[in-house]
């Protein structure tokens, strides 16, 4: 169990719920749920995971914390808005579900392997260094994620693409090399640093 | 022309529905002198248009039957159709109210022999039916109307169709001359019976109402089953005029949503409770009601109606809000896509018809109230702050007929409080 998770478990004990009221972004609409099932229907992603953002916020409301903050139902979200529009009682179903994955992640309960959280790590770990993402070693860092073998495989599949890319301009092989950066990096830095204070601050991290 | 009449000891009432007839006559048969102003050409509301009513599942028809009786063995309510309010002014005990009445173009001699209409030949959308149907434009809105007297459609007016129905009349009644007129009022007390209507299901666009013809509102529903209705009584769905033997009912459509009405409309899981009996009546076993809900509100002491339906084989209840319809395209029927809660099972079921339990709006939104009226959140009538001035039946809060009148009892006699008070100062 990391620090954090603890503390969690220790202040929260048995009340899932205000926890996540706390900690998520939103997360103090939860309890507005009236468990009427729009929002199940409504998601296109909807048979692909295990559980619904309805039965999401009745887990948190029975306090099953590990089930909720290990499942990957936040992860497959793709942000389609469909049950934010039709939630009868208005709740930001969207932002609280990335809300919930952000917290998971935080404490290190998330799934391993997730896709999307794999992708989110090597995506935000890429564009913090430079301040842009860098498209080469983006890709590159996505295909080798599963071993070499696999990454050369994916890169040989893709190479017309990158091909047309880089004849297209919309590839430079020469970024290869640790690519350019925004022109003040050293504020973009400061400027993140501070962005992650403000928010563990507003979330009572402390770890 | 503009006419004076009535005192400040007269009770206005605006709406002539079950809850606008009570008030008037209560407060009548205390001796006390009553205006009731009615939109429409009869009166009667909505309860009028509805095949059943529950928990009983009589007709409607006997309830107006005893008060029209009342009403016209009683000589203190002065009853004004096709007239509405046009603005108030004045407190508590001493209003005065400016009325329009519309020309129906025809007069008190009309004995209702229905010539003028066997003489006309063009239609208008029939109104009673929710356009479901037609009607001539000559026509005396259904069989109960009271007043008995025909309405000529103002589209015909100045046409030869018009000139045809006054040929026709055999005691000169048609008159098509008749202008809209102004009458003031004044009035002690005024009660608002202006009650409800159907929350406009074209809103609730997951569900298609608007675009697929086998979803339709729970008082087409009600028209499509009563013999006095478009199909005769028989359960036809209006795409293609089949049986419609499988039937979906969903629940809360446009009420319990903060992105149409944020209340609980009350009375319509009883509608839809209701109406799954009328599918039971016109097929027996081989008919078949699903209710989609989220969770079934029998108000009061309605729970044994709903224990007896969920006993009935031929219903069945589906704990969910529907996501969304579909239409197969092949066969026109409506397949309704969402997740069971009780389980957390995906369905996307196809039914023949599908009737939305829609939401019942205070009518008054959107018209111009005078400031005094105070309004919650729904836009329904709480009073007026000089508290001379009191919301009745579907117009105060989404109510029943049971309730609707005692609701519409308790304002009429706050009406006769204040025009009392009035007797006694004017006669000091
Ligand atoms: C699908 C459905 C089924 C139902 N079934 C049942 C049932 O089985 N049993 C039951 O008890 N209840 C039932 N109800 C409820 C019932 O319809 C209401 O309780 C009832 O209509 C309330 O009567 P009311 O007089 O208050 O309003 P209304 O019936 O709406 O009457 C209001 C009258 O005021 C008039 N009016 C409106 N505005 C103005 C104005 N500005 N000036 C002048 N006149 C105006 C209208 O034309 C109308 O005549 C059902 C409702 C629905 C939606
Ligand atoms: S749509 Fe809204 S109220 Fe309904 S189950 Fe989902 S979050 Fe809850
Ligand atoms: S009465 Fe039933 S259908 Fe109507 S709004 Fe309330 S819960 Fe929904």
């Amino acid at each position: 169990m990391t620090t954090a998770n603890q503390n969690a478990v220790e202040r929260y004990r048995n009340n899932f719920l205000k926890e996540v009221e706390a900690n998520v972004e939103e997360g103090d609409m939860v309890k507005m749920c009236m468990q009427c099932g729009v929002c199940a229907g409504s998601c296109p992603l909807g048979p692909h995971w295990e559980h619904s953002p309805q039965k999401i916020f009745m887990m948190i409301r029975a306090g099953k914390r590990e089930e909720v903050l290990s499942s990957d139902s936040m992860w497959m979200c793709t942000s389609c808005y469909n049950c934010i529009v039709r939630c009868p009682r208005q709740l930001p179903i969207t932002h609280i579900m990335h809300g919930l994955a952000n917290y998971a992640h935080r404490l290190g309960l998330a799934p391993k392997g997730q896709p999307t959280r794999e992708f989110g790590t090597l995506f935000w770990n890429n564009l913090v260094k430079k301040g842009r993402v860098n498209e080469l070693t983006l890709t590159i860092g996505h295909y080798f994620k599963d071993g070499i073998a696999a990454g050369i495989k994916t890169g040989l599949a893709m190479q017309a693409v990158g091909l047309g890319m880089v004849k297209a301009k919309r590839l430079n092989p020469m970024e290869i090399f640790g690519g350019h950066a925004v022109k003040d990096l050293k504020g973009f830095h400061a400027m993140v640093a501070k962005a992650q204070e403000i928010e563990a601050k507003k979330k009572g991290f402390t770890a | 022309m503009t006419a004076s009449i009535a005192t400040g000891q007269t009770i206005l009432v605006v709406g002539g529905g079950i809850s606008g007839m009570t008030a008037a006559l209560e407060a009548a048969e205390c001796g006390k002198q009553v205006i009731l102003v009615e939109k429409t050409p009869v009166l009667g509301g909505r309860t009028a248009r509805l095949y059943r009513y529950f928990p009983k599942m009589c007709h409607p028809t006997c309830g107006l039957e005893i008060n029209l009786r009342r009403l016209k063995q009683n000589r203190n309510v002065r009853i004004m159709t096709m007239t509405e309010v046009s603005a108030v002014s004045g407190s508590r005990g001493n209003y005065t109210v400016t009325l329009k009445v519309a020309p129906r173009f025809v007069n008190e001699n009309c004995t209702a022999c229905g010539k003028c209409g066997e003489a006309v030949t063009a239609e208008v959308p029939n109104p009673w039916n929710y356009g479901l149907d037609k009607l001539k434009a000559a026509y005396l809105p259904h069989n109960m109307a009271y007043p008995q007297r025909y309405v000529i459609d103002p589209s015909i007016v100045g046409t030869p169709e018009g000139e045809k129905a006054k040929a026709a009349c055999p005691v000169g009644a048609v008159d098509l001359e008749m202008k809209e007129e102004t009458v003031t009022i004044s009035a002690g007390a005024v009660v608002w019976a202006t009650g409800w209507r159907p929350y406009d299901a074209a809103k609730i666009q997951p569900y298609g109402y608007g675009r697929f013809k086998n979803v339709i509102t729970s008082l087409e529903f009600e028209r499509l089953a009563d013999p006095q209705g478009p199909t005769g009584g028989k359960i036809l769905r209006p795409g293609d005029g089949k049986e419609a033997k499988n039937v979906a009912f969903i629940q809360c459509a446009g009420s319990r949503d903060e992105n149409h009405l944020r209340h609980c409309s009350r009375i319509c899981c009883m509608a839809s409770l209701k109406q799954t009996q009328y599918v039971r009546e016109a097929f027996g076993a081989e008919g078949k009601s699903t209710v989609y809900y989220i969770d079934i509100r029998a108000i009061d002491r309605f729970e044994d109606f709903y224990q007896m339906v969920q006993k009935d084989a031929t219903v069945s209840f589906v704990k969910s809000k529907v996501a969304r319809i579909a239409e197969n395209k092949a066969n026109g029927n409506p397949i309704l896509h969402g997740v069971n809660t009780e389980g957390y099972h995906r369905y996307a079921i196809e039914h023949d018809l599908v009737v939305l339990a829609v939401g019942m709006e205070p009518e008054i939104t959107g018209v111009k109230l005078p400031d005094d009226v105070i309004l919650d959140s729904s836009n329904f009538i709480e009073g007026s702050k000089d508290q001379g001035m009191f919301g009745a039946g579907a117009a105060a809060s989404p109510l029943d007929v049971n309730r609707a009148v005692q609701s519409a009892t308790a304002a009429s006699l706050h009406a006769i409080q204040v025009v009392r008070k009035n007797a006694s100062t004017e006669a000091a």
